[in-house]
């Protein structure tokens, strides 16, 4: 099941929250929504999930509009809300059974479902306790499995991961991964690692409008532009060095990292790389080349250049 | 409506998990049982073999009660965005809100079918009247309908639930005495009007044992409307503004 936004904007009294944006999400992809704080994520995963009212423009989940058939569509949904909030005292088997039954699971596929969701979930040993008793991993993990419980096609995660130790981020990464291969998944998270380890595809939005979408390595070609290498040569005068290292002909900029170390960072013209030239360089000068390392964006410089103005 | 059912029994089933359920229930019969049986206007007073005491106190005692049933209905779920949890479920507002007030309605259900010693007592002591009795206790249920849809209503503005407990009793203190009075004091129109809003005299009017559909209406009115108030005052979040 897929999902279509489009144009989607609302408006809270004097400021924009979500401004005009669309996007589709298909089924098999793992979408990872990005943001800084008050974005505009939680409004519009609460839009997504019919919480509250779409201002101008149409959600579309399946083809079916959520403004149209909000209570068709919302059967569909599993939904992780942010700080996850639960009944907390309500035991956790008896929890998951009032989401299920809500959900209008079978009566007789209810039990069934808990138990893999507890297998899942790895809440064999907390099952019989009030949630309210429980820490705040155990408690995400019972949210997740109220999400799921009812086997939705799309999953809408405000931050999954928030409060696990990393085993359980690991455990719950591979969950979300497989599960992504056959729904639709739209995670939103600060931590950017947990991005790339889990998701297909990234959406990069600001005071309410998308900056950047696509996957991490082509935002990494766009961010990037040019090639960044880091170059350690040996055996030579730091500064005749920098000067041939600049004379060569894919050489946009170079410039000492540590001059006492013999480190440098240079910048190739535009779709050129400069790697065989050095290589060629050293070899015909024979000076000693001990490191050669592209530097590659890193997704937090991606986020901070396109959020930060 | 098997989704109302499933919020509704888990209303109650939190009732009784949490004492809220035995506090209530005792008070309500402790109260009433000590002002029908003990103490001031009681029933060896009176001297008469029927519960027209019990009914006029069970009438106030349900009047404070309520509001302190119905308070957290809404206002906790709003406040500790579980509601955001429930509506995206598959769930609509109106369901949640018919639940909720089931849920509370079995509750006071319940505390009502618990007096039933009482009835059981007098019939024993002297010869009751089973007509006005039912009456009675029809009056009571179509009271607590009305009173726990301004509860919910009352909770559904606030995510606070004193505020919640506070407001419900001083809507309801207009339904059951201020109209009434003011009813007096009016002539003509105004006073006719007053009049049949006073949720007293049409309690009354019942627990007499006339069953008079106007006083049906009234309450049933009262209640539809409450719950409606409650669902659009829940529908508010999609607004943009």
């Amino acid at each position: 099941m897929n999902i279509q936004i489009e144009n989607l904007t609302k408006i809270y009294g004097p400021q924009t929250a979500v401004n005009d944006i669309s996007f589709d999400v298909k089924t098999g992809e793992v979408l990872g929504f990005l943001g800084p704080n008050g974005a505009g994520k939680s409004t519009t995963m609460k839009m997504i999930t019919g919480y509250i009212g779409m201002g101008k423009g149409d959600i579309k989940i399946g083809g079916k509009s959520v403004r149209q058939a909000p209570d068709e569509v919302k059967q569909h949904i599993g939904y992780l809300p942010e700080n996850n909030p639960l009944y907390l005292d309500m035991p956790v088997i008896d929890y998951l059974e009032f989401c299920a039954a809500i959900q209008g699971l079978d009566k007789t596929l209810i039990h069934k479902r808990i138990k893999e969701m507890i297998g899942v979930c790895g809440l064999n040993r907390e099952k019989h306790k009030k949630i309210g008793e429980l820490s705040k991993g155990y408690r995400q993990r019972v949210g997740l499995a109220q999400a799921m419980i009812h086997d939705p096609e799309i999953l809408i995660l405000d931050e999954p991961t928030t409060g696990l130790d990393p085993n359980q981020i690991i455990e719950i990464r591979k969950l979300i991964r497989d599960l992504g291969k056959e729904k639709t998944v739209i995670l939103s998270t600060h931590i950017l690692p947990e991005v790339e380890a889990t998701c297909d595809r990234i959406l990069i939005i600001n005071k309410g409008s998308i900056v950047a979408d696509g996957t991490a390595e082509t935002l990494r070609k766009q961010a990037q532009g040019n090639e960044i290498l880091r170059v350690r040569i040996e055996d030579e005068d730091p500064k005749v060095i920098l000067e041939s290292l600049h004379e060569l002909a894919t050489v946009k900029e170079v410039d000492f990292v540590k001059e006492d170390q013999q480190v440098f960072e240079l910048q190739s013209i535009s779709d050129q790389s400069s790697r065989r030239s050095i290589f060629e360089l050293c070899v015909q000068k024979k000076w000693v080349l001990t490191e050669l390392t592209p530097l590659e964006t890193k997704l937090e410089d991606i986020f901070r250049n396109v959020t930060m103005n | 409506m098997r989704t109302i059912w499933i919020i509704a029994k888990r209303e109650l089933a939190t009732f009784f998990d949490s004492l809220i359920a035995y506090i209530i229930l005792g008070l309500f019969l402790g109260f009433s049982g000590f002002f029908t049986w003990l103490y001031g206007n009681d029933i060896f007073l009176v001297g008469q073999a029927n519960l027209r005491v019990f009914f006029n106190i069970a009438s106030w005692t349900l009047f404070f009660f309520i509001p302190a049933i119905t308070m957290k209905m809404l206002a906790e779920e709003q406040k500790t965005g579980t509601l955001e949890l429930l509506l995206t479920k598959s769930v609509t507002d109106r369901q949640l809100i018919v639940g909720k007030f089931l849920g509370s309605l079995l509750l006071i259900c319940i505390a009502l079918v618990a007096t039933l010693p009482y009835v059981i007592t007098i019939a024993n002591i002297g010869n009751l009247d089973n007509g006005g009795t039912i009456c009675g206790y029809l009056g009571l249920f179509l009271m607590s309908i009305a009173y726990t849809a301004i509860g919910i209503f009352a909770s559904s503005i606030t995510t606070n639930q004193i505020v919640a407990f506070m407001l419900a009793l001083f809507i309801g203190l207009f339904f059951h005495i201020i109209f009434g009075v003011l009813a007096d004091n009016f002539t003509g129109i105004t006073g006719q009007i007053l009049d049949s809003l006073s949720l007293q005299s049409h309690f009354e009017s019942i627990s007499r044992g006339v069953i008079d559909s106007k006083d049906v209406i009234y309450f049933l009115s009262v209640t539809v409307l409450g719950l409606f108030l409650a669902e659009t005052s829940l529908s508010k979040r999609h607004l943009s503004t």
